[in-house]
């Protein structure tokens, strides 16, 4: 980790808010901000560790651990809901055996719900792996799943 | 079979992808190859009309003949048909421009999204773009600015803050460096303009923005773009990129002399950070926690310097308010509520999409004159209006017309222009409950009435959806209410009982409540 760290230290020079900015690099070639990058990262920027530490807690996108190796995000916001989003997600729960919020023991896959993707008209929406998909039914969330091994 | 090149639309649209966009685009590049067919494919924005996504355009000397909702497996069938002459197919909708849902809208800021390929500066320019700008570089920044005052824009992001008056105070802030900052964090929920814009039309978009630098004096600006729009993130990147190398941005803007950068910035899931004070703690590099106003952002903003703050869709209404004048925008619209607003149809809905339609025309004509009723063909019930912190309208009040004042006037709220449909299947208590747990989450946890009041209130909800002293738990959602609308600091707590109490009054039954509630508002 050490090394791609420093590496991405030095392409994200101090400027004006650069911490937000370089955690998404750190995430992008990680999965994740690992807790031993915290303090590397403060140190870069000048800030402080509880800084640092307290704007990756902050986000819902920044992770501290490492996710499944297959991420399903399920959209509950309400345009969604209005098309049964609600069931989607109980549906995704029983079929992966994994509660939301959660990696499931085996670390194959990481179970999120997610509050809009901005596909409402097109709802209930999911993301699997960045890859979004709209329209979904329980069927052809288990066909997804299957396609991907799950 | 003819041999000149054919133009065929395939949307790179988000909406469009996540119903199999590029597996439709690929089966027709690859079957068009194996029979020896020419066409010139391109990955246009979505025309808004998402239940006929994936909808493919022909190019024809009749027009572009739109078909749709195709998948991959269809594309045979309809080269079959004869799709690159506008040949019979039961998926084809006719004429695009002359489909109802299309026909019947006022697009200004839209009418060019779905039309051209969005990377491309010739298309732009070509469909009246820069024309704006263009404008703007030869008038005096006070002209530009009273331009904007007269057009009745009003932001779009929600607050409907007339942009003008901000742009005036920003410019006349005495200032070394000012900024402008886009706010692209759309997280409501039934909203999809500014992605739509984005990922459509982004060169309307920079050129907004960069018509607001002129008028103010900024010579930086950053669009705050949420993570869950991975697709507007990279084709707004690009843009800028085009538009930079072209001479639109940069040292000096169309060789004006004037400097002005643009840069994305990447948000992180942060509902809250759509607040204006939020978004510039964000970008700065912090937590998302609102700030207490005053000082206003256009004084004491980014850094702490002068910043414009508008949303995605007010700037992009900038360049055709320059371009076509003030007086020909103003002329859309009723009341205080000038121009037009790109309306969202979303949820339970049978035609989900995108309405650009001047001000003044009622939910029911959204409803059902465009959106065709539910999806599911069941009733419609409740009508959540401007996102998750928008009131649930009922029947009685579809025929009120959509303007700022109207809506504020009956306790609902525009806002950004989410209309999220359900049907009769529809429990108000849990939604009511679910925007009590929304605040929850999401909160940036500054103010007490906003950090603790979301989940008292939903343990509150709680008891009164299992009949615990329900009726003292409604006189004491009701108090709560009243503190959060009033003790906290910005929208989020201040407006998440838009939602419960609105479901409360209107929908008393959902709560176990008998008789509905006189005192509703």
């Amino acid at each position: 980790m050490d090394e791609s760290i420093h590496e991405l230290l030095a392409a994200h020079p101090a400027r004006d808010g650069a911490l937000l900015p370089l955690l998404h690099a750190v995430q992008e070639a990680l999965g994740h901000v690992p807790p031993a990058a915290v303090p590397l990262i403060a140190e870069h920027l000048s800030l402080s560790r509880a800084e640092v530490h307290g704007v990756i807690s902050y986000y819902h996108f920044f992770r501290s651990s490492a996710p499944g190796k297959q991420v399903l995000q399920v959209c509950r916001a309400e345009a969604c809901q209005a098309r049964g989003a609600e069931a989607l997600l109980a549906h995704a729960e029983t079929r992966l055996g994994c509660a939301s919020h959660h990696t499931r023991a085996d670390g194959a896959v990481t179970l999120e719900p997610v509050y809009c993707l901005g596909l409402c008209a097109s709802a209930p929406a999911l993301q699997i792996n960045e890859r979004l998909h709209a329209r979904m039914t329980p069927a052809k969330l288990d066909a997804l799943l299957a396609k991907e091994g799950l | 079979m003819t041999n000149s090149i054919v133009k065929v639309f395939v949307p790179r649209d988000s909406a469009a992808l996540a119903v199999g966009a590029d597996e439709v685009a690929e089966a027709l590049r690859h079957e068009c190859q194996c029979r020896g067919l020419n066409v010139e494919l391109v990955r246009n924005g979505s025309r808004g009309l998402f239940w006929l996504e994936t909808l493919v355009e022909v190019q024809t000397p009749q027009g572009r003949i739109a078909y749709g909702p195709v998948e991959a497996a269809d594309v045979p069938g309809l080269l079959d048909a004869g799709l690159l002459q506008g040949g019979e197919h039961p998926l084809r909708q006719g004429v695009t421009e002359q489909i109802p849902f299309l026909a019947l809208q006022e697009r200004l800021t839209f009418r060019r999204v779905g039309v051209i390929d969005p990377l491309s500066l010739a298309d732009y320019e070509a469909h009246e773009g820069w024309a704006g700008l263009r404008r703007a570089l030869g008038l005096d920044s006070s002209a530009i600015i009273q331009e904007m005052l007269h057009s009745g824009l009003r932001g779009r992001g929600g607050a409907a803050f007339p942009a003008g008056i901000k742009w005036k105070t920003v410019r006349e802030a005495k200032a070394d460096q000012k900024y402008i900052v886009c706010n692209a964090d759309e997280g409501d929920s039934g909203t999809y303009s500014d992605r739509m814009t984005m990922e459509g039309d982004p060169f309307m978009l920079i050129e907004g923005i960069t018509i607001a630098a002129l008028a103010v004096g900024a010579t930086q600006g950053y669009i705050y773009i949420r993570s869950e729009y991975p697709q507007a993130i990279a084709t707004m990147n690009e843009a800028i990129a085009l538009a930079t190398a072209a001479g639109f941005l940069g040292a000096s803007v169309c060789g004006s002399g004037q400097a002005f950068h643009l840069e994305v910035r990447k948000a992180a899931g942060s509902y809250v950070c759509g607040e204006e004070t939020a978004m510039l703690e964000s970008i700065e590099g912090k937590r998302g926690v609102v700030r207490a106003k005053p000082p206003l952002p256009a004084l004491s903003g980014l850094f702490g310097q002068p910043t414009v703050i508008n949303n995605v869709i007010t700037f992009a209404s900038a360049p055709i308010i320059l371009a076509r004048g003030a007086q020909a925008y103003r002329d859309f619209g009723v009341g205080r509520s000038h121009g037009t607003l790109p309306f969202q149809l979303a949820g339970n809905i049978k035609h989900g999409g995108l309405v650009e339609k001047a001000f003044g025309l009622t939910l029911r004509e959204l409803l059902y004159g465009f959106g065709g009723g539910t999806a599911s063909g069941r009733p419609i019930k409740a009508v959540q209006v401007g996102g998750p912190l928008g009131a649930y309208v009922p029947e009685s009040q579809w025929d009120v017309p959509l303007d700022y004042e109207a809506y504020t006037a009956m306790g609902a709220v525009v806002g950004h222009g989410g209309i999220v449909v359900h049907d009769d299947t529809a429990d108000l208590s849990q939604l009511a409950r679910y925007a009590m747990e929304f605040c929850a989450i999401e909160s940036c946890g500054k103010c007490t009435p906003c950090r603790i009041g979301s989940t008292r209130g939903v343990e509150v909800i709680d008891r009164i959806r299992k009949n615990q002293n329900r009726a003292e738990q409604v006189i004491l959602l009701r108090d709560l209410c009243d503190t959060m609308t009033h003790g906290s600091l910005c929208a989020m707590g201040g407006m998440t009982p838009f939602p419960v109490l609105s479901a409360l009054n209107h929908y008393p039954q959902d709560f176990g409540l008998a008789a509905p509630d006189q005192a509703a508002a």
